[in-house]
Formats: C-alpha cells, structure tokens, sequence
C-alpha cells in the first residue's frame, strides 16, 4: 500500500470542503485529505492532476496560498466534460488528487527587485499564489504590480479579493477589460495597454505572465519594449498534460515536456517556440 | 507654475522633437479641465483639436440602439486622445467622455495642420508621432477582436 501512495500516477482522495462560483462558469474548490493525512506542500504556479472519478483527470494549477497548505485550493473554468463534472461536485463529495507537479514561478529571483505580474482572464489563478507569497513577505521586494485584464466586468476573477489588494498602498493594482457598456467605470482596453504606464525599474523587474497563449505573446513583447529581459520574464504555459510526469510525451512542446519542465518557463528559453504554429 | 510650453516637451508624444518647435506647438495649445461625466466631443462633429491627457481619465465610445453606449477604449492620463484633426473629412469617428475629473492640453489641430504645411519637417514629425499612436492602436484593437478570453472553443475533453 504504502508503494502506491508514493506512485506519482496514483491519485489520493481528497473530500471537497466547499465548491465556490466565482464568476459564470468559472469556480474554486476547497479540498482537504479524505484519510486525513497533511496536504503535501507546493510553489507557486505548481499543478495538481484532479480526477473526477469515473469521468476523467485535468491539470489545474494550485490557487491557494502556499503558505497556508490547508485546504487545497483550485479554481478553473468549467469548459469539458470533467471540468463540469466537477462543478457539479457537492460538500463531501470526492476527487483524486496527484501532485504537486511541475515548476515553479521563481519568486526568489525577485528578491530586491520590482515585482510585475500581468494575469489574463483565469490566468490569474495560477497567479494568486505569487500573490499571496509576495504579500506575505513584502519587505523581500521592491514595487509590485498586478495588472489584471478580463473580458468584460462580470468576467473579473476574484473580485473582492482583487479589491482588498487594490486597497493596499504598497501595491499598485490595474484591471482593464476588452468589452464594456457606460455601467463601467474602470480602464477598457487589452491588458498590454497598462504596462507602459506601470510603475516598476524595468531594468530591475522580474515579470510572471499567465492567460491565453497569444495575450502572454503580446505581453511579452510589451514587456520587452518597456526594457524588461526576456531571461527576467517567466510564462506559464498550458498544454494537454496527461501523465503529469514526463513519461506520456501528450504535452510535449519542442524539446520539452510542459507538465515537467514547465509549466512555469523563462521566456527567453521557449520564445521560439511559441512562434512556430505547429508547435 | 509650469509653462504650456514645459509640460508639452515633458508629454512622450514630443519626446524627441527639436526644442524650436516647442513655441510654435505652444502656440496652439491651450489647458483645459472637465468635470466628470462630461463630454470633450461627439461622434460625428468637427475634429478641430487632439488631446495631451495630463490627468483622469476618458472613454471613447459610441452606441447602438440594441446595445446601448459601447465603451471602446479608455485613454489615461500620459495618453493621447484624436487624430481625425489630421485625415479629412475632419470629423470625430468617435464620441470622448470623462471617467473622472480630467485635465488635459488641447493642441488646435486646425492650427498644427497649417504649422505642418509651412514647415514639412514639422509636418513629417507630427504625421510620424501620430502614425505610431495608430499603429499601437491598431495591435491593440487586434488583440481585443481576437477575443483571446472566450473559451468556447476549447475542446470537450477538459
């Protein structure tokens, strides 16, 4: 027994604690261990493999705080069969987890540098966790700034936290939308349009990048246009992991495996590649 | 007090132009300041001036009878708002409200236009700097259509 728990492609039972709708179609799950036993600890930007048990597994990025192990914390969009599957999931019902995967936002890197985060649409889960990481030990950096974009107004992921952040005066906080109606106060426009005006020593900065592919391409462009290196920016990119280990080959990108290479990478090291549309 | 002629050649859209030019833009320039809520221009008007954004905030929109007003875009403060000062038939594609309380330069297109002609190097200059406001404007606008947040396509499986 104690074999298969150590087997990576062996899924532990987790009870789900809660199921919280975020936004329209989007939702966060709570989950805790169902023997008992401790959450094995995780970096930011870390995956886990969840099975709906008799339907299928996906790779969600863990969203909670690493800090606080308890309860695992996942949000994802209900898109497929499972991920909707696992909307549906009620209090003490049951999924196989495996994990934590993968690598890691290097938020040690920053370390006396300016901060920048740009998140598009979910890709902010994946985000949160540097997040909370960087609030938690504020004093190891410099400026940090979270620039935030989503489709419209109702598609803002973690609005009331987004708002507690925002409130922090240590903390620059920027969202935009790409489609809004008068109701809308805030910034309208793609996400790259608040990096020029940010507030962070792009000489100096390290970059965490997440959301759709071709968003990340232009931030990335943005970014570098602004004077921040490509090795001083991190993308984490999403692929069809499976294995979760480097052994199946499905989420192969180039020379590498994102589930265990990535998903977090340097820019510099997969720039290439993301330009080759057979890729 | 800082001059017009100060924060214009401050502003990134002059960074870079020969200072004797500052007083002959300056010329056209005057500071304006509107409440929010209020509108610099509507769709369909004359387009006689642009807009230095200095500070606040304004939505560029338009509306339709099903939709309502539509919100293109918001320029902020270091931004530049109009170019159809520049192209015939001189009229705004476009209406601008305040978000905020704004402050802002407003450069006389009529004026710039007539300076531009005098002086092709001047002209070449302003047509350049608005040219790569348009550009960015166009990647941009790109980029909201391609609607990279919409999830419907993706596949079944997941």
């Amino acid at each position: 027994m104690s074999e298969m728990l150590n087997d990576p492609m062996f899924p532990a039972l987790y009870r789900v604690l809660h199921v919280h709708r975020e936004i329209p179609d989007t939702f966060t799950l709570e989950l805790e261990p169902g023997d008992g036993s401790s959450i094995p600890a995780f970096a930011c930007g870390q995956f886990n493999m969840l099975y709906v048990y008799g339907v299928g597994e996906i790779p969600i990025s863990i969203s909670g705080n690493p800090a606080q192990l308890s309860p695992l914390v996942h949000t994802t969009r209900a898109v497929g069969v499972v991920s909707r599957a696992m909307r549906e999931l009620k209090p003490d019902g049951v999924l196989g987890v495996r994990g934590p995967f993968g690598s890691h936002w290097p938020v040690e890197q920053a370390h006396g540098k300016d901060v920048v985060i740009v998140a598009g649409g979910i890709g902010l889960a994946p985000l949160r966790s540097v997040m909370y990481h960087v609030m938690t030990h504020r004093e190891r950096y410099g400026r940090i700034a979270l620039l935030y974009g989503a489709r419209t107004p109702a598609d803002i992921l973690y609005r009331r936290e987004l708002e507690h952040w925002r409130a922090h005066l240590d903390l620059e906080v920027s969202i935009t939308v790409d489609n809004a109606t008068r109701a809308w106060r805030g910034n309208v426009g793609v996400v790259t349009k608040l990096i020029p005006h940010a507030p962070f020593d792009p000489q100096n900065s390290v970059a965490f990048v997440c959301g759709p592919e071709i968003m990340m391409r232009f931030t990335a462009a943005e970014l570098q246009k602004r004077g921040v290196s490509p090795d001083h920016l991190y993308v984490s990119m999403e692929r069809n992991m499976k294995c979760a280990v480097g052994l199946c080959g499905h989420c192969q990108f180039g020379p590498r495996f994102v589930c265990k290479d990535g998903p977090v990478f340097q820019y510099s090291k997969v720039r290439d590649w993301l330009l080759k549309k057979e890729i | 007090m800082q001059t017009l002629e100060a924060i214009l050649a401050e502003h990134p859209f002059f960074e870079g132009l020969d200072p004797r030019y500052m007083p002959l833009i300056t010329g056209c320039a005057s500071n304006v300041r509107y409440k929010s809520g209020e509108y610099l221009f509507h769709e369909g008007e004359p387009a006689g001036q642009f807009y230095i954004i200095r500070q606040g905030k304004v939505a560029l929109e338009t509306h339709d009878a099903r939709r309502g007003t539509i919100i293109i875009e918001t320029i902020a403060a270091g931004e530049v708002l109009g170019w159809s000062w520049l192209f015939p038939p001189y009229r705004w594609h476009f209406s601008a409200r305040t978000l905020q309380e704004t402050r802002a330069v407003a450069l006389d297109g009529t004026c710039l236009r007539a300076k531009g002609e005098a002086d092709h190097d001047l002209g070449y200059e302003l047509a350049m700097r608005v040219a790569r406001i348009m550009m960015e404007r166009l990647q941009a606008t790109r980029l909201q259509l391609l609607d990279v947040y919409n999830t419907n396509w993706k596949a079944a499986s997941i």
